[in-house]
């Protein structure tokens, strides 16, 4: 089992809970150690309640875990919320002027800091931070030069009087944890493996990156809004185009206008930007052009949680656009794989002339994980399928057609694209049914033959896709006393959940599932019709998977664990509930997030 | 906006016919609008494989399946934001949008509004006829007070939008007004809107014949102006442009309101551009970029 070690830092927005976080992080990634963290936060940019865990350890770490190691409570709220979570061997570092702790549980130490006697707190608001930094490095057995290099780092912009200042303020509270608190007992280890840490937005922006994509375009909206942030800050460097719409009406169209000249295009944002950008999906599909839409989803309905997670937007986008059409879904299983998804989703979809989406959520967008350089490859396999462009297009200058047909009936479905600017290859696409060289079927000509064989001739691209993606496998002992089956996000809790479901003797096996369309419904059918017992976990209220499944292979699940409090999943939810389903208390669990954010 | 680079090989306007023929009533204005289009590219000798016409949805939408340049005909009220996205992947085409009041000033209100603060090099011709003329006439954002319809059977109470005075606020760099029954002088506003290095917006009075009995070319025709004929008017002075966008009734005027050449073309405001359309770049970018971005997260 992979040993861990969790720091929680907990305070009002603005009190800077993300500077310690970044901090450790740091640390950890430079020790060679992994990590994973979640912030759980409110829409509000100053007060309110913000939770950042960043948990790390010498093996991959895959979610925020069931535990905290150490609490840093940077105002009483947070103290009160979650000093009761503590349990035997963790400790809880504090600022002994402004915080009284309540009653701790057995074998958690208290640690506090006498702030006001160690630094001139009128001189340094965010004291209480850095001495805490400093305090809880020394009690986990690391050495004050990682600390004092990332704080150099850090406040080099500032001048050397505020490092100064920050590396005392931190040397002190390093220094008086170790002459008055006891360290855990395990100091964690080294490495000699170097990671970056980023998020799941960052991940997809560089994957778009790394695809090629040279327009991209969005509308601000949580938990999405990170994508856009990376793409405007690197637009220049990368040669990408980076333009902030009117709305997300404009954002798809814009898209996939850009796309209609020939480029890669790409854009994200959440359910409801989502929602507004169905019609263009729509137009995508039907006058052929590709382009990837990136939906971050968040609680829903409406408005909702903007801040908080879920699973809610399979339907959505399952049944987004009006009539039917070729399209290709996919739910990248942790950050890594938001990066990595991208190039294979564009390569899917210039390939099917096809919109192409990806649900992503919070949990992923705004969390952040360790993973090796060498998964982010900017130099992935690139497949632009039936491109005529100027460089293999004609170079006449033809001013008619000759026999080009846009929307040629060929087997695949798939006809070659020609994009503006090639002479000889002129037609107009057109979202109105049309026919093979594009002229409309829709108004005048109607024709039940044309439109059927139009209709066929997108259609059949959908085999095509189903070919070219990877189906999904088992994970685990082939045979198992429980099948976890999941979907995007929850692979990590999912797969430590097994683990220690394994642990304590029972069997657990997993199967995570990431081209949602096309499913392969057979082959998942096959998996589970050997299954002894089969549980669909996922982050949502109807089991949007679990039905989703049963429309398409008629397979009907032994339980569900759902979640929809805006809260991801920790492993002791799914292992508990796992256990009461085996044991026929019910079929359907529902936990109850513990930890009050 | 700018002009593409000439070639060998005339192109005639027997080059530009498209695959079918146009479909609207006879008698509707927009087949004066298309054949202007046609005389404009002809006169201007833009290779039509470099021209893309971009149109929303309705009668007048349906242009582009009319001439033999590449098109789109997208969704209603969206093809402006279609444009943006193909003039900035590919700058050196000609973009030309077309389409009808209802399309651009009803449900396309938020991307006209956009794109004219924006400057997208291109050129937006609106078929005015105050009517939805596709959904057999209903009010339309510029049908005028008291106009019965369908959809307002005992008369408009809503005040129309006033399209010329909306683009010279919005910021439009070019904004004038044609009547599709006097060729000569809309195919030259078609041709100085397509020479002109940004937005150009062209408010075309297009009478719907079918729907649209008050606004029709005989209640035209004594009212129109050409505001080249008014020798004190310069359309370099914004707020002379303003007065004029605002007289309506027994004289309308026509022509050239505005039209400024300070500002740069959106495409040439984004340093991304400067190596010359991305359509044309390499897919991968360079290694040691590449590199930077993973040595940030490290």
């Amino acid at each position: 089992m992979n040993r861990t070690f969790a720091i929680a830092i907990g305070g009002a927005a603005g009190q800077g809970v993300a500077t310690p976080g970044d901090i450790f992080a740091k640390i950890f990634s430079r020790r060679g150690l992994h990590l994973n963290a979640y912030n759980a936060y409110q829409s509000i940019i100053r007060g309110g309640h913000t939770l950042l865990t960043v948990r790390t350890g010498p093996a991959r770490v895959t979610n925020m875990g069931d535990r905290i190691d150490l609490l840093i409570p940077l105002n009483q709220d947070t103290a009160d919320r979650h000093l009761q979570l503590l349990t035997e061997g963790a400790a809880c570092i504090y600022n002994a002027d402004a915080i009284t702790p309540g009653t701790a549980a057995d074998g958690v130490q208290l640690c506090p800091l006498p702030v006001s006697q160690l630094v001139d707190i009128t001189r340094n608001k965010v004291a209480q931070n850095t001495l805490a930094m400093g305090a809880g490095l020394h009690m986990m057995g690391i050495g004050f030069s990682s600390l004092e290099e990332v704080l150099r780092e850090q406040f080099k912009k500032k001048g050397d009087a505020v490092v100064a200042e920050n590396v005392g303020v931190a040397r002190a509270g390093y220094d008086y944890a170790a002459a008055h608190f006891r360290p855990f007992p395990n100091p964690l280890p080294k490495t000699n493996e170097r990671y970056a840490i980023l998020s799941g937005n960052m991940a997809l922006a560089m994957g778009g990156a790394a695809a090629g994509v040279k327009f991209y375009c969005a509308y601000p909206m949580s938990p999405s809004t990170g994508v856009l942030h990376w793409m405007a800050s690197h637009a220049r460097k990368a040669g990408i185009m980076v333009r902030q719409v009117e709305d997300e009406i404009g954002v798809i169209n814009m898209a996939i206008g850009a796309a209609q000249a020939g480029v890669r295009s790409m854009c994200a944002t959440s359910g409801g930007g989502f929602a507004l950008m169905s019609e263009g999906l729509g137009m995508s599909a039907m006058i052929e052009t590709p382009v990837v839409v990136i939906d971050c989803q968040r609680a829903g309905p409406s408005t909702g949680v903007p801040t908080k997670t879920e699973q809610g937007d399979l339907w959505q986008m399952l049944g987004a656009a009006f009539g039917d059409y070729p399209r290709v879904i996919a739910a990248p299983l942790d950050i890594g794989d938001c990066f990595k998804l991208i190039p294979e989703m564009f390569n899917l979809v210039d390939r099917f002339q096809c919109p192409g989406l990806v649900l992503c959520d919070l949990l992923l967008s705004e969390g952040r994980l360790s993973v090796h350089p060498s998964e982010l490859d900017f130099a992935p396999q690139v497949d632009r399928g039936e491109l005529i462009t100027g460089k293999n297009g004609l170079s006449s200058s033809a001013t008619t057609n000759g026999g080009y047909k846009r929307y040629k009936f060929v087997e695949s479905g798939i006809s070659p694209r020609a994009v503006p600017g090639v002479p000889g290859h002129m037609h107009t696409v057109a979202t109105d049914e049309h026919m093979e060289d594009g002229v409309l079927i829709s108004d005048e000509f109607t024709n039940p033959v044309k439109r059927r064989a139009m209709m066929e001739k997108r259609m059949r691209k959908v085999s095509g896709i189903e070919a070219a993606v990877q189906p999904p496998e088992l994970v685990g002992p082939p045979c198992a006393d429980v099948t976890l089956v999941g979907w995007g996000s929850t692979r990590g809790v999912i797969e430590e959940s097994c683990e220690i479901l394994n642990e304590q003797g029972i069997s657990a096996n997993q199967l995570q599932i990431r081209w949602l369309v096309p499913l392969h419904g057979e082959t998942i059918l096959k998996i589970l019709k050997n299954a002894r017992h089969t549980i669909i976990v996922e982050n949502n209220f109807t089991g949007q998977f679990a039905r989703y499944l049963r429309s398409e292979t008629s397979f009907v699940p032994e339980g569900h664990i759902r979640k929809y409090d805006g809260e991801p999943f920790m492993p002791h939810h799914i292992v508990e509930a796992v256990k009461e389903q085996l044991a026929g208390k019910t079929h359907l669990s529902v936990p109850m997030h513990e930890i009050m954010v | 906006m700018a002009t593409g680079v000439q070639r060998a090989g005339q192109l005639t306007v027997a080059d530009l016919k498209g695959k079918v023929d146009p479909d609207w009533c006879p008698g509707c204005g927009d087949f004066g609008v298309l054949a202007a289009i046609q005389k404009a590219l002809v006169e201007l000798q833009i290779p039509n494989h470099d021209v893309v016409i971009i149109s929303g949805i309705g009668c007048s939408s349906n242009l582009p399946g009319f001439i033999n340049t590449y098109g789109m005909h997208t969704l209603h009220g969206r093809a402006l934001a279609v444009a943006t996205g193909l003039k900035l992947a590919n700058h050196q085409l000609t973009v030309l949008v077309t389409g009808g009041d209802g399309d651009g000033f009803g449900i396309g209100g938020n991307h006209f509004i956009h794109t004219m603060r924006r400057n997208v090099d291109l050129l937006y011709i609106v078929m005015d006829n105050q009517i939805y003329g596709l959904t057999t006439g209903q009010t339309s954002p510029t049908s005028r007070l008291g106009m019965k319809t369908k959809s307002m059977p005992f008369g408009n109470i809503e005040a129309p939008i006033n399209p010329i005075s909306l683009a010279l606020a919005a910021g439009s760099t070019f904004v004038a007004r044609g009547f599709s029954g006097d060729q000569k002088h809309l195919t030259d506003l078609i041709k100085k809107g397509i020479r002109h290095k940004g937005f150009s917006f062209l408010d075309v009075f297009s009478p719907c014949v079918t729907y649209n009995h008050d606004n029709t070319y005989q209640w035209f025709r004594p009212r129109l102006k050409k505001l080249e004929d008014d020798s004190s008017f310069d359309p370099g002075d914004w707020t002379s442009a303003i007065e004029k966008s605002v007289i309506w009734g027994d004289e309308i005027p026509i022509g050239k309101f505005f039209e400024r050449s300070d500002i740069p073309p959106l495409h040439e405001a984004e340093p991304v551009l400067n190596e010359g359309p991305l359509v044309n770049r390499d897919l991968r970018i360079p290694s040691d970029i590449a590199r930077s971005f993973v040595e940030e997260l490290m």
